[in-house]
């Protein structure tokens, strides 16, 4: 068994901000950065930044000071050094996170296991992406301008904190699972689409199937970075497989902007999936029962260069909104 | 699903560039790039022997290249204009160019040893085949 039921997971607060291409797009973001150094001298110095001021906003409005319990999270670059970083003389106990673009997903679920078992009171889970800082790490130097594939995504920025608690509040963290590693022999890393959709597929299963529940249980579907190619891809994938049909399904990452905006199929990055959790469903409050798809790309860029193919991972979190 | 069913599928639903209209794109913008050049020389070659206009022209296009690539406007041209800019010596110079500003936080022994990052091949290869065709020449014409 992977999925597991809480009884008493809940979240308290949350804070994110957003870069200067997520402003420009569809959504409204509690906060907002208006260009890509943040005041600061280097692009990663820029992410630092506004993961501690997610985290410090956090701290403040819940007088969180030395009463952290654990502290889980991760971002994309190499040893995960942004949420390293932010977190230096803290004082907070740290469990660094990486599964790509389903970091959050993951922090989430490990910190609503601590919590079901009475292990810690609070917990906080926190992400973060630059484009920038993906681009030069994943891709190629930040003012190389090579010829993008149309079915590429580009890494989304901004930076996310959620406090978790076990004190009643309106949104629930119901039930989740542990997604698992699915590789479809996909080589190309500019198709994080495809590489990914399968492993959305995967979980998805796995979550209805373990929990015995029908597809339709839930109000609305939502995966995270798959893209408009990917995202279509994966439906057709969970059609031809299982029959899965979802009534209501959007990609987080394909909605984020507007079409004008030149980011191909969507953003990506683990930063995503909050960005669209708190800024879109949770404000909207049209859906009581949401299940997330957080979809990571494990791409590693010297596996790739080794002819490899990239592997992919899906962590499912289902949250219930009472209201 | 297997991987060979999955591969299948997506390569069939996959979206396509309409390579057409890349190769009209770097036709004309290539050619633009090769109009300024033969501009240019036809000018310097007035006052300049033609082996140094030569020089004077390469060295035109490599300093405006730099110098848009560090102002932040090279990246969206080469997006737009595409292979036309990238295959003249325009591409090797924005390649170098881009590399160092990308490690020029990280000390002059990191940005020396990045700045070939993207253009080591290229000169490489270069060296390479011009040993092979010096060599095949040499041959032929004894």
């Amino acid at each position: 068994m992977s999925s597991f039921k809480y009884d008493n997971v809940y979240i308290k607060d949350y804070e994110t901000i957003a870069g200067p291409e997520e402003k420009k797009g569809n959504l409204t973001y509690q906060n907002t950065i208006d260009d890509y150094y943040f005041g600061e001298e280097r692009i990663e110095d820029a992410e630092i930044k506004m993961q501690n001021i997610c985290l410090t906003n956090i701290t403040k409005r819940n007088k969180l000071n030395n009463k952290i319990d654990v502290i889980v999270g991760g971002d994309l670059l190499n040893q995960i050094s942004i949420t390293s970083y932010n977190l230096v003389n803290r004082n907070i106990p740290f469990l660094g996170m990486y599964n790509a673009c389903a970091t959050f997903n993951e922090s989430l679920l490990t910190i609503a296991n601590m919590l079901d078992k009475d292990l810690i009171k609070n917990g906080v889970a926190i992400t973060s992406s630059h484009s920038l800082n993906a681009e030069r790490q994943y891709r190629f130097p930040v003012e190389y301008g090579s010829p993008k594939k149309a079915y590429t995504t580009v890494t989304s920025t901004g930076a996310a904190c959620c406090l978790l608690t076990k004190e009643k509040t309106d949104i629930k963290i119901e039930s989740s699972t542990i997604g698992t590693v699915v590789d479809y022999g996909i080589k190309d890393a500019s198709n994080m689409g495809a590489v990914m959709a399968p492993s959305a597929a995967h979980t998805l299963h796995n979550h209805l199937k373990e929990l015995k529940r029908d597809l339709n249980y839930y109000d609305v579907i939502v995966t995270g970075d798959l893209g408009k190619y990917g995202s279509n891809l994966f439906l057709k994938l969970i059609e031809e497989e299982y029959n899965y049909i979802p009534k209501n399904y959007f990609d987080a990452s394909s909605i984020m902007y507007k079409e004008n905006q030149k980011m191909f199929q969507g953003g990506s990055g683990p930063v995503v999936v909050p960005l669209v959790l708190f800024n879109k469903l949770l404000k909207e409050k049209s859906n009581k029962k949401i299940l997330i798809l957080a979809t990571g790309a494990l791409h590693s860029p010297l596996m790739v260069n080794l002819k490899k193919s990239i592997p992919a991972i899906t962590h499912a979190i289902s949250i219930e909104v009472t209201l | 699903m297997n991987n060979i069913k999955y591969k299948k599928l997506v390569d069939e639903t996959i979206p396509k560039e309409n390579r057409l209209l890349n190769m009209l794109i770097a036709f004309i913008s290539g050619g633009t790039i090769g109009l300024i050049g033969t501009v240019l020389y036809v000018n310097l070659n007035k006052s300049y022997s033609s082996e140094l206009a030569i020089s004077f022209v390469l060295l035109i296009f490599i300093i405006a290249i730099a110098l848009l690539t560090c102002m932040g406007i090279s990246d969206s041209l080469f997006h737009k204009l595409k292979c036309g800019l990238i295959i003249p010596i325009t591409g090797f110079a924005h390649s170098i160019s881009a590399s160092i500003l990308d490690y020029k936080k990280e000390g002059l022994i990191n940005i020396g040893s990045n700045t070939f990052k993207l253009a080591g091949s290229v000169i490489l290869y270069g060296i390479v085949s011009a040993v092979i065709f010096t060599l095949i020449k040499v041959v032929l014409n004894v």
